[in-house]
């Protein structure tokens, strides 16, 4: 199993990267979240971006479909810098991203229905029964009953928000799925769920993800290559962000302790730091 | 000490310099925000089902309110002014002062603070909601624009419905101000109303809708843009709903200033010789 993993990995390296993301700095009001951040992801390649909370995780992922603006650096999508787009080329560029939000983002004045065929609505001019059918048919795909379309987001659990958020992110068939966070405050067989349904997606249509996570439960099963990002605040001015980058099957026998701590989830020396700061506090 | 006191300074000018710097982006953000909103309205009209909810709750749901308060005030104004009016003997000219106090004035900005208050803050706290709950990052990723699909709605809903609501303001504080004055103070129906014809002319009429479209327009875009800025969390929702009401209604009045002398200058240039109440 591992080493068909590896050599599935080999195969989709090979092939063009669809995003290419350079020299990429991210900071808010004089606090730098991501520095010199360069990477690229095949066509095809699911990647699992993991990292304690706070690393920039997320800004990574919005920078990457264009809702954050990088301060230095560019991401390349299809070889088109998103940040130089206009914002007809940037919206056109989007369809073509499928985006799971980490509580969904449904808007809540919308049925489930009206939402999952709010992309179709936007973008298409299929008939009321063409997008009635097509809403229907994603549900089914993540396991949803038909008897959802009414309700509204407030009514449903946060497993089957996620569910219909991923209906939603697929609807327009997209090159692109970014997931964030799609297992966090899920129970574990839901959390299971979810995973499953992101290899099915993949197996169904063949398309490039990338799934922020921290739970490494997830980050295993779906992907096919990882790579982990350390907060700034604990790195020297010199070290590199992303500290791991490669293989789910490599991470066990890492040689960085900070990797191999995040995987085992041991506090290690920060259980120390609390205790500093607790005896500072008395 | 002296080196106390200039570190106390140069806190202080470093204080200022930055609340400056900040009032300034803050503008220029703002400037942007209401040019953005413009260009969409010029390149793609708001759809039907985004237009039409947001009349609804902006013209349809603040009648009954707006209605409300034009009466109570039309009312009151003939309470405060009846005593002295009666005094000098003209109590017939009433009508006249209260008309043209409600129909030039009172009218437009009683409808407008109703419509901050009701509506700017409500608008606010669901735009607000909507950033908190990464609704508005949703509608971008969809290929959305946000502006377009958001705020041309509100505004465009904001600039139509507030003439309407103006005139429903005038309309009920004219007949609570002539309810009190001719029923309960026995003031002569005949010149009452010939005396309110005599002064209170089309242009007045005309000067409280022409500056309600400014308020609405600033309403509308002062609370999408409190909405769209909002801080994190529920304290975040909170302050942009309050900051919402707060900004619109100092907007109004400065701007309610500016055109009432604009207008008067109009209708001096226009008719030298205007009628007086007296």
């Amino acid at each position: 199993m591992v080493e068909e993993r590896s050599e599935t990995l080999d195969l989709l390296n090979d092939q063009p990267a669809l995003v290419r993301v350079e020299n990429l700095y991210i900071e808010f009001q004089n606090q730098t979240v991501l520095r010199d951040i360069n990477f690229s992801i095949p066509h095809g390649q699911t990647l699992v971006i993991i990292g304690e909370s706070g690393c920039g995780k997320t800004v990574l992922m919005k920078s990457i479909v264009g809702l954050i603006k990088p301060t230095a650096g560019r991401v390349l999508f299809d070889n088109k810098d998103i940040s130089k787009l206009t914002q007809r080329e940037l919206s056109l560029q989007r369809i073509r991203f499928g985006f799971v939000f980490q509580n969904a983002a449904l808007f809540d004045s919308m049925t489930i229905g009206q939402n999952v065929a709010f992309p179709l609505k936007q973008h298409t001019d299929y008939s009321k029964s063409q997008v009635e059918e097509l809403v229907l048919a994603r549900l089914a795909d993540v396991g949803l009953p038909r008897s959802v379309v009414y309700k509204k987001p407030a009514e449903l659990s946060g497993g089957m928000r996620k569910r219909v958020g991923l209906a939603r992110a697929l609807m327009l068939n997209p090159e692109l799925v970014v997931y964030d966070e799609p297992t966090t405050g899920l129970d574990p067989i839901m959390s299971d769920v979810i995973s499953e349904l992101i290899i099915r997606t993949r197996r169904q249509n063949p398309m490039t993800s990338i799934v922020v996570t921290h739970d490494m439960h997830t980050a295993r099963k779906v992907g096919d290559r990882i790579m982990m990002v350390y907060p700034i605040s604990r790195l020297e001015p010199d070290e590199p962000q992303i500290i791991y980058d490669g293989p789910p099957s490599e991470m066990d026998h890492c040689r960085d302790r900070r990797v191999r701590q995040f995987v085992n989830g041991e506090a290690g020396e920060r259980l120390m730091e609390m205790r500093f700061s607790e005896a500072e506090g008395a | 000490m002296l080196a106390n006191v200039a570190d106390v300074l140069v806190v202080w000018i470093a204080d200022w310099g930055r609340m400056m710097i900040e009032s300034v982006l803050s503008m220029g953000a703002f400037a942007v925000f209401v040019l953005d909103t413009l260009r969409w309205l010029v390149t793609r009209l708001p759809r039907r089902e985004t237009l039409l909810p947001a009349l609804y709750q902006v013209g349809v749901s603040s009648l009954p309110v707006v209605a409300l308060t034009g009466t109570f005030i039309g009312m009151v104004l003939a309470v405060q002014s009846y005593a002295q009016f009666e005094q000098l003997g003209l109590g017939t000219r009433l009508g006249a002062v209260i008309n043209m106090t409600l129909v030039r004035e009172l009218g437009p900005v009683l409808a407008a603070t109703m419509l901050a208050g009701r509506v700017g803050s409500a608008m606010a706290a669901e735009l607000g909601t909507m950033r908190v709950t990464e609704q508005i990052d949703a509608l971008a990723s969809m290929g959305s624009n946000p502006i377009s699909y958001l705020v041309a709605p509100r505004f465009l809903a904001c600039v139509l419905m507030i003439p309407a609501l103006t005139v429903m303001a005038d309309f009920m504080g004219i007949a609570g101000g002539s309810f009190f004055s001719v029923g309960i103070y026995q003031i002569d129906m005949h010149h009452y109303w010939s005396n309110s014809a005599k002064f209170v002319s089309e242009f007045d009429l005309f000067c409280g809708v022409f500056k309600s479209l400014f308020f609405g327009a600033a309403i509308a875009m002062v609370s999408c843009y409190q909405g769209f800025n909002c801080g994190p969390g529920a304290e975040g929702v909170g302050r942009a709903a309050t900051a919402s009401f707060v900004y619109s209604f100092i907007m109004i009045l400065l701007l309610d200033l500016f055109l009432a002398i604009g207008l008067d200058a109009a209708e001096d240039m226009l008719w030298p010789s205007g009628g007086s109440l007296i």
